[in-house]
């Protein structure tokens, strides 16, 4: 298939189209309403389900309605919208039902600001809803490969019966790149008749199906608990997901990025390589499941001296990468969190003073 | 002779967990044997609340999916846009559904979202022990207002139907009462009408049946339904608010 | 080879159009494009700018502090960002509306009376039209010819306005020839 000029937000929608989601449900909020604007548009000449909900509260549980009936849906927010969400993610990963949710992630906390960041790193990866859950966390660098992860997720979404979220930012649904919709992302829905609520008669069953998140015997909820965690145990056995670059020969520093961060950060690689001077980075593509191990191994390299996570925030996954090191090497943080995103010319800066300082 | 009287198909033989004199039993029976006579349990599905009923899917025989407080609207709203083949039902209690999921019925309700609500309106929070709800009557006491009800403070109760009928969006909005059989039997038909709006992709569909609690009124069974007829029914008075076309 | 551009002007001016002809252009002839907007409030009738990076390898850092060229269509847009052009770059100054100059001498300015002579065609809304067509003849960032059909497509679903934005295109072909 040709390649086309997409919006990071449109080309999200598409893909979830592409992928069999034809159900969307969504509430506007800058800087990702240009996927509901598409989907608005698109649904219908798919014969799809579009809907704006009266909030992401409310959103947050037309999800969850439809996904506990089995049927592939997707929602996309921003920050404090999907703060909103979050209850229902929680109660969604408790029932265990499968869902993708797209955060397009702008300056927090509170209202913030409408520019790009990735401050809700610790909300994605951690919790966010109360709760013993995860999500499975997605974070592309850009807008091809915002479009494949909105294809794998759902699949993904299918194989652990839990909601996976696809984190970009503020830019990365903004800005138009080249983007192919590559076919064999498509994998057809799996069967749920042994949970979902698809109706008895549609399932040739005499056993009704019941999708909850209560478990009032401490036994039976710790049991539903252990099952979650064995499959983000799973998850880090066989989802862990990243990127190496210029980490073949020795390297100086360690760059830890992901997300639009990691493409400043690989010009600025690219252009102190140019100088003379070998920067090796690790970019995580998925952010739950960690990639500790690689990292832990390309930090211990005896020419690597510094680690540092730069991030659009201040300093949050640095804690990840902190725990993945295990003592051997300090980390340090670099980032701006208000909207600005720190040049090549300014990362290369930093990273040539730190060496110097060293 | 025959038989003439047996549990609905609809629901399970289970016991239920509900107090003595509790009418949610009655709301139970009348939902299953109305699911049973239009022949649909295998495309049924209920939501059940946060509230007294909250483990309502332990009591129907069909499939059921367990809401956040108040959010059974919106789950249904999911499921029916996806599944409009499905019947789907939400059952709320006056908590659940007039306070924190006060949003999410209206939006349903003026989506004309073509699901069935059943709302329990006992005028107070059952499960988390007899708090004061957004029904709770003047003056009516409840363990966060234990001198009762000061309407000053905490306004007047929400009358559920005659919000709802104000919508412009068409609908069928009717209050029947579980105090007494004469009741009991317009309950019913009240709750098919509902069904038989939904089945024929009419218009969204609601029942507020006005309901007892002994248990947390501090009442006598018996004491409880004369209470709710005295007190209740004239603020929240029985019929038909609004039907479509 | 990387290069930049950023279109800048008001809201309304059509500055991201322009942007994503050259981009959509750019891409048809095989290279690695990305289009990159503002957005925010500034977008309500302030100064709107986007930037197109045009290479020939996977593209890097979408934050570009030195474009390689400067389409300014108005005047805060070219004294705001005139002083960050890479040295050698094409500056287009929209004279319509910018009565002064860069006051760059290591920079080409072209110099596009771009309001005016949408004018005379008939509508002001083709002026950024003009100064994409004249930009890229001036710069040779894309193949005129292939802009062209971009031009075209972007208007087939009006196509009473083909005829009027193929004027306008010759129109800045003209004027960037002459310059």
């Amino acid at each position: 298939m040709a390649k086309v000029l997409m919006k990071g937000n449109e080309a999200i929608g598409e893909a979830a189209i592409r992928a069999g989601c034809l159900n969307y449900f969504a509430y506007p909020i800058t800087p990702q309403s240009e996927v509901a604007e598409y989907l608005a548009k698109r649904m219908p000449e798919v014969n799809g389900v579009f809907l704006q909900g009266e909030s992401e509260v409310a959103v947050g549980y037309m999800i969850f309605g439809a996904a506990a009936c089995g049927e592939r849906v997707m929602t996309t927010s921003s920050s404090p919208g999907v703060s909103l969400m979050s209850e229902a993610i929680s109660y969604i990963a408790g029932a265990r039902c499968p869902a993708v949710f797209v955060n397009i992630v702008r300056g927090g906390p509170g209202l913030g600001g409408i520019l790009p960041s990735q401050g809700d790193y610790f909300q994605a990866t951690k919790g966010g809803g109360h709760g013993d859950y995860h999500l499975l966390v997605l974070a592309p660098d850009g807008v091809q490969e915002a479009v494949e992860m909105t294809m794998m997720a759902f699949p993904l979404a299918e194989k652990y019966r839990g909601p996976v979220m696809i984190m970009g930012d503020g830019l990365i649904g903004q800005m138009m790149e080249p983007v192919e919709f590559p076919e064999n992302l498509y994998v057809p829905p799996s069967n749920k008749d042994d949970w979902a609520t698809t109706g008895m008669d549609k399932r040739g069953s005499t056993k009704k199906n019941i999708v909850k998140s209560l478990y009032l015997d401490p036994k039976v909820l710790n049991q539903n608990n252990l099952t979650l965690k064995a499959q983000y145990e799973q998850m880090k056995r066989e989802e862990i997901r990243f990127e190496a670059y210029n980490t073949d020969g020795d390297y100086q520093a360690l760059i830890v990025s992901y997300g639009t961060m990691s493409r400043v950060c690989k010009t600025a690689i690219d252009n102190m390589k140019e100088q003379g001077l070998e920067i090796g980075m690790i970019r995580p593509k998925t952010l739950f499941p960690f990639p500790e191990k690689a990292i832990h191994d390309a930090a211990i390299k005896p020419s690597c001296k510094r680690v540092i996570s730069i991030e659009m925030s201040m300093g949050q996954m640095i804690e990840d990468v902190e725990r993945s090191l295990k003592g051997k090497r300090e980390v340090t943080w670099f980032g701006q969190c208000g909207g600005d995103i720190y040049t090549p010319e300014e990362v290369a800066e930093h990273v040539v003073s730190l060496l110097k300082n060293n | 002779m025959g038989k003439t009287f047996s549990r609905p198909e609809a629901l399970s033989d289970a016991h239920t967990h509900y107090c003595p004199g509790c009418t949610h039993g009655i709301a139970h029976r009348l939902v299953a044997e109305v699911i049973d006579e239009l022949g649909i349990r295998g495309r049924t599905v209920g939501i059940a609340p946060v509230g007294c009923a909250v483990l309502a899917y332990n009591y129907f025989s069909c499939d059921f999916q367990e809401a956040a407080h108040g959010r059974a609207p919106a789950m249904a709203t999911g499921m029916k846009r996806v599944r409009p083949d499905l019947m789907v039902f939400t059952y709320q209690g006056d908590g659940d559904l007039a306070s924190i999921g006060m949003g999410e019925i209206v939006h349903a309700a003026n989506r004309g979202e073509k699901f069935t609500t059943i709302f329990i309106n006992n005028a107070i929070y059952g499960m988390t022990g007899g708090q004061m709800a957004p029904t709770t009557m003047p003056g009516q006491r409840a363990t966060t207002a234990p001198t009762g009800r000061n309407v000053e403070e905490t306004g007047m109760p929400i009358r559920m139907c005659e919000l709802l009928s104000s919508l412009a969006t068409p609908g069928y909005i009717a209050r029947q009462a579980l105090l007494k059989p004469q009741y009991i039997n317009k309950a019913k038909k009240a709750i098919k009408q509902a069904f038989e709006y939904q089945m024929a992709h009419k218009c969204f569909s609601f029942v507020e049946l006005v309901s007892t609690c002994p248990t947390n009124w501090g009442m006598t069974p018996l004491n409880a339904l004369k209470w709710a007829e005295d007190t209740l029914i004239p603020y929240y008075p029985l019929g038909e608010f609004k039907k479509p076309e | 080879m990387q290069k930049e551009v950023m279109f800048a002007g008001f809201g309304g001016q059509g500055i991201l159009l322009s942007a994503k002809l050259l981009a959509y252009a750019a891409m048809k002839q095989g290279a690695q494009v990305m289009w990159i907007p503002s957005y925010g409030p500034e977008m309500r009738g302030g100064t709107a700018y986007c930037t197109v990076v045009v290479s020939d390898r996977l593209i890097g850092s979408p934050i570009i502090k030195n474009p390689a060229h400067l389409v300014a269509m108005n005047r805060p847009s070219l004294e705001k960002f005139a002083p960050v052009v890479k040295p050698g770059g094409v500056v287009l100054i929209n004279s319509s509306l910018i009565p002064v100059r860069s006051g760059r001498t290591d920079i080409q300015e072209l110099i596009v009376p771009a309001n005016d002579a949408a004018i005379q065609l008939g509508s002001v809304k083709c002026a950024n039209i003009i100064a994409v067509s004249a930009f890229a003849a001036k710069s040779g960032m894309v193949d005129i010819e292939i802009l062209r059909k971009c031009v075209q497509e972007e208007f087939s679903s009006k196509p009473k306005l083909i005829p009027i934005n193929m004027q306008a295109f010759d129109e800045g072909l003209k004027i960037a020839a002459a310059s």
